[in-house]
């Protein structure tokens, strides 16, 4: 329990998707310029990230890691799929996506209108692909911990959406020179976001 | 398009040298920012990252473009992801196989080239629409672009990080406060948010200059 409740906060701080690792930044600058549409974006992502990361997790270990396959028939003990990850991995995603859009289509049409055109584009979510990889590079145990890895990264990349969309909706009344408008001055506010949040580094879990 | 469109005509080039500057992926179009940053400590990967997703992008362009009047319109992404995805596994293959160390720093960079924007984009806005080689040269001239700014953020990272540059020590070494110089690396460049600063700069010059570029 104390190991769950360690990774779900460094996932969230300590090795924040966007800060740390800036994945998912195409998505992050393209829609951060209001609150409001970041945070149906960075729901979407915590919802996606909260399956595709288990699901992978379930695939990875039983079915492309070395040896993962004797469940089967302990003749395939020396069968190694581990190239094929990338593309099953992607497939996964956007397969998934793809089942969470018809399912919320179905179910909750209102938050379906909310999210619009962003849960199709989640597909190609770096956030997205990057948990689930590495998720398989850091070697969690347990289907809980790569859950909970997954939520929390999700949970880190709705926080990061939201403050800078914040920032940027202040930043309409500010002077900023010309031509550092829109994209220059994004990027230099998101670095100095990150310099803050590396303080967060130091903590040991 | 008139057949008579030959490989290395101006209209050609044109494809190829406007992504490098003013239709640049990363600093314009805001394209593939996000397996970029992380890879550009040091100026080797950089490289390799910037050329591996020059072939990639050029490849998937092409053969998308190939298969563009026989993929139905609906599943045309997964097509597309599989198309990308096979050409990153080779990609990584290869880098795993000649340039191990390389290949380690990079890291889950190379399988994030799948969902590097600046492939789904270009194939989406340009290779569906256009025959074969006009693709290629395209991929190719925007695989460049996003090389040409990787290899910028690493030249300045690793000069002022590390006092090195390919990994060769370029500060001379008497500068340093060590040996009883003056000169001090910025442990700061080697951390990670300093690279959107130094892209940020870099977006800052680069509309400086490109005057028509500056948002409103």
């Amino acid at each position: 329990m104390e190991n769950i409740l360690s990774i779900f906060v460094k996932s969230i701080f300590v090795d924040n998707m966007i800060f740390a690792y800036f994945f998912g930044m195409c998505s992050f600058l393209a829609v951060s310029k209001s609150v409001k549409t970041a945070m149906g974006l960075g729901i979407a992502v915590v919802f996606v990230l909260l399956i595709t990361v288990p699901v992978n997790y379930l695939i990875n270990e039983y079915l492309l890691l070395p040896g993962a396959l004797t469940w089967i028939s302990p003749d395939f003990a020396n069968v190694d799929l581990g190239f094929l990850s990338l593309i099953v991995f992607i497939a996964v995603i956007a397969w998934i996506v793809q089942v969470v859009e018809m399912a919320v289509e179905k179910f909750t049409p209102t938050l379906y209108n909310q999210l619009g055109i962003f849960l199709p584009l989640i597909a190609v979510n770096c956030a997205v692909m990057g948990a689930s990889l590495f998720m398989k590079e850091r070697e969690y145990a347990t289907l809980a911990e790569a859950t909970t890895f997954g939520f929390g990264s999700g949970i880190g990349w709705l926080l990061a959406i939201i403050s800078i969309a914040a920032i940027r909706e202040k930043m309409k009344y500010s002077h900023v020179p010309k031509a550092l408008r829109g994209l220059g001055i994004t990027f230099i506010l998101t670095g100095l976001m990150a310099i803050a949040f590396m303080s967060f580094s130091g903590i040991k879990l | 398009m008139s057949k008579s469109n030959p490989l290395f005509s101006a209209k050609s080039l044109k494809l190829f040298t406007e992504p490098l500057s003013e239709g640049n992926p990363v600093t314009v179009l805001v394209l593939g920012i996000c397996s970029a940053l992380a890879v550009t400590v040091k100026l080797e990967p950089a490289i390799v990252m910037g050329l591996s997703v020059t072939v990639v992008t050029g490849f998937a362009s092409f053969i998308i473009s190939m298969l563009r009047n026989t993929i139905p319109n609906r599943i045309r992404i997964i097509v597309q992801l599989v198309v990308v995805a096979a050409l990153v596994i080779m990609v990584d293959e290869i880098l795993k196989a000649y340039v191990y160390e390389v290949s380690k720093q990079l890291s889950v960079f190379v399988g994030l080239i799948i969902t590097n924007c600046i492939i789904m984009g270009r194939i989406e806005a340009f290779a569906l629409g256009n025959k074969p080689l006009p693709s290629l040269i395209d991929g190719l001239g925007n695989g460049a672009g996003y090389g040409l700014i990787l290899v910028i953020v690493a030249f300045f990272r690793e000069l002022l990080g590390s006092g090195t540059l390919f990994g060769i020590q370029v500060v001379p070494q008497s500068w340093y406060i060590a040996n009883g110089g003056f000169y001090e690396n910025n442990g700061l460049m080697i951390l990670p948010p300093m690279a959107l600063i130094v892209l940020g700069l870099i977006v800052w010059v680069h509309r400086g200059i490109n005057k028509e570029l500056i948002e409103k």
